[in-house]
């Protein structure tokens, strides 16, 4: 059966996010208060073919951790979409 | 000494290093990232570029080109391997070299001369020049800031692993850091591009001390 994947990529903290700052700073003059700790990230979907939800997540988690992510800089979430 | 210069699609200064290396009397081979073997060669370069595009970071998919076995295992031997740039970049990804190099910290795309301060000489890249000295190199790059957690930059202090600073940071690297080698010094990683400073002609010939010392490393190896 196929699995629908989120998988989100965010920057581990205490990595400096300057887009995300960038973003926090030009909040303000668009009207936008009260918006503080933007970070930014990457979202990869796609499907995966496995006999269970668990196993689809697991496969989904460890190309996450090889591929779409960087564990020295970023931290991985894969999760059914939806 | 022959010297392999590897080209990942995307490399863009494959010439560039390969005639520095020439310029310093090795000789220069170019090796497609396809290769498997690179037992011999004295010396490796990875070269400045985009690597597969840089596609979802810079780095990210060169690292599983079939020639980084062989690299991993050539480095693993006591090769000297050298990382500029978009090299460099490949070299942590692929786990060769400690920490990871994120975007600038002013979001741009930053190419221009800058100093850089020598921090070590115990490294394949600079045995000939002297701690303290300083070099202007051209720098060509966006993803150019060093970062890693505490406890590998107490490590890279502590094993002395720190090559170059910045005497100006452009880019928000940590410590300054320009460049960096493993433990060994066999590896090492730089920003700035050296094969781009080899003659005044050009605006600066203050790479070649550094490249000097990488032939002249390769040639005590032999």
């Amino acid at each position: 059966m196929n699995y629908p994947i989120v998988v989100d990529v965010t920057l581990r903290a205490g990595i400096a996010d300057p887009e995300g700052a960038t973003i926090e700073r030009a909040l303000p003059a668009l009207g936008f208060d009260g918006v503080a700790h933007v970070r930014t990230g990457k979202t990869f979907r796609f499907d995966v073919e496995a006999l269970d939800e668990a196993s689809a997540i697991e496969v989904a988690h460890a190309l996450a951790e090889r591929l779409l992510s960087n564990p020295v800089i970023e931290r991985a979430v894969a999760r059914l979409e939806g | 000494m022959r010297v392999g210069v590897v080209i990942f699609p995307g490399s863009n200064c494959e010439y560039d290093a390969a005639s520095a290396m020439t310029d310093l009397g090795a000789t220069s081979e170019f090796v497609w990232h396809t290769a498997t073997d690179l037992s011999h060669l004295d010396g490796v370069i990875l070269p400045g570029g985009f690597a597969h595009g840089d596609y979802l970071r810079p780095g990210a998919l060169a690292r599983f080109s079939p020639v980084m076995g062989a690299l991993a295992d050539f480095a693993q031997a006591g090769g000297a391997v050298l990382g500029i740039c978009n090299g460099f970049q490949v070299l942590t990804e692929a786990g060769l070299l400690p920490g990871a190099l994120v975007k600038n910290s002013g979001l741009t795309f930053l190419s221009m001369p800058v100093t850089v301060v020598v921090s070590s000489t115990r490294s394949v890249l600079t045995r000939a020049a002297q701690v303290g000295q300083e070099l202007v190199i051209p720098i060509n790059h966006f993803s150019g800031s060093y970062t890693c957690d505490d406890a590998t930059y107490d490590a890279l202090v502590a094993n002395d692993q720190i090559v170059l600073r910045y005497r100006d940071n452009p880019n928000g690297s940590r410590d300054d850091i320009a460049a960096i080698s493993n433990v060994a010094g066999n590896v090492v990683g730089l920003m700035p591009h050296p094969e781009r400073a080899m003659s005044t002609l050009l605006g600066s010939a203050d790479g070649r001390v550094l490249l000097e010392g990488f032939v002249a490393a390769l040639a005590a190896a032999h």
